[in-house]
């Protein structure tokens, strides 16, 4: 039998719904089993540990092919928080929890959280604007250093 | 189907060592199992889990997400994770003589 995966270091990087949640299911499935976790928010990922946004993340009615539906729809006003709360309502059914849940679920679960730091220069942040969960802000050589001996998973 | 033998009592297992056959759980597996497991002793707050989760389970034929158990007041996930180290709901779900949990979270 292979090797059990021992540690995963998961890199968050896209915003919205679907720019989030997959490495949040990721790192708290990695708990699940046992496996050390790290997240490592960096671009608009950010949004998801960013206490005035983390809440109101929502999914992309526009230029999205996933959407199954001609674009032009997807510009309506409303259309996107409509969606959303859409698909919010049925993640919650099986026990998905919206973003601030989800975030201090992994973070309970025992997953380390970590903000990019030239992410964090661009968009003039600083440590109070993140949820108390955020363990530090790092910089690419860190995140290396802690992902050392273990799996990067990039989403 | 393989067997296993946790003192005087054989039961059903699958391949992972989940029981297949609820009613042949006693407390007495549960504790074999948690040794098995690491658990060396089921504490009283272990048993609260494991009989909230069965009661769940006969109730709605679900294992119960730990969101679901931190949720219900029965045990916040930091402590689920400490009573049940590496891979709370899956151990649980064992002692607890339930199948594996489905669920991706």
């Amino acid at each position: 039998m292979e090797d059990k995966i021992k540690k995963v270091s998961i890199v968050i990087s896209k915003g919205g719904l679907d720019g989030v949640y997959p490495g949040l299911i990721m790192a708290n499935g990695a708990r699940m089993e046992g496996i050390e976790a790290n997240l490592f928010f960096t671009f608009f990922g950010l949004d998801a540990i960013t206490t005035k946004r983390m809440g109101k993340i929502k999914i992309a009615t526009v230029g999205n092919p996933g959407m199954h539906m001609p674009s032009l729809l997807g510009i309506l006003p409303g259309f996107s928080a409509f969606a959303t709360s859409m698909m919010l309502k049925t993640m919650d059914k099986i026990d998905i929890p919206p973003v601030p849940e989800f975030i201090e679920m992994v973070a309970d679960a025992g997953c380390r959280l970590y903000a990019c730091k030239a992410t964090v220069d661009m968009f003039k942040l600083k440590k109070e604007d993140f949820a108390p969960q955020v363990d530090s802000i790092i910089n690419v050589g860190k995140f290396y250093e802690i992902s050392a001996g273990g799996q990067i998973i990039f989403t | 189907m393989p067997q296993k033998q946790y003192g005087a009592v054989n039961v059903n297992v699958d391949e992972e060592g989940f029981l297949t056959d609820f009613s042949q759980w006693t407390r007495e597996v549960a504790s074999a199992i948690a040794k098995d497991e690491g658990i060396a002793e089921l504490t009283p707050a272990h048993w609260k889990v494991i009989e909230y989760m069965q009661k769940e389970f006969k109730e709605g034929g679900q294992v119960p997400s730990i969101r679901k158990l931190n949720k219900s007041g029965v045990i916040s996930t930091k402590e689920l994770y400490d009573l049940f180290p590496g891979g709370p709901a899956k151990k649980a779900a064992k002692i607890a003589g339930m199948k594996k949990p489905e669920g991706c979270v």
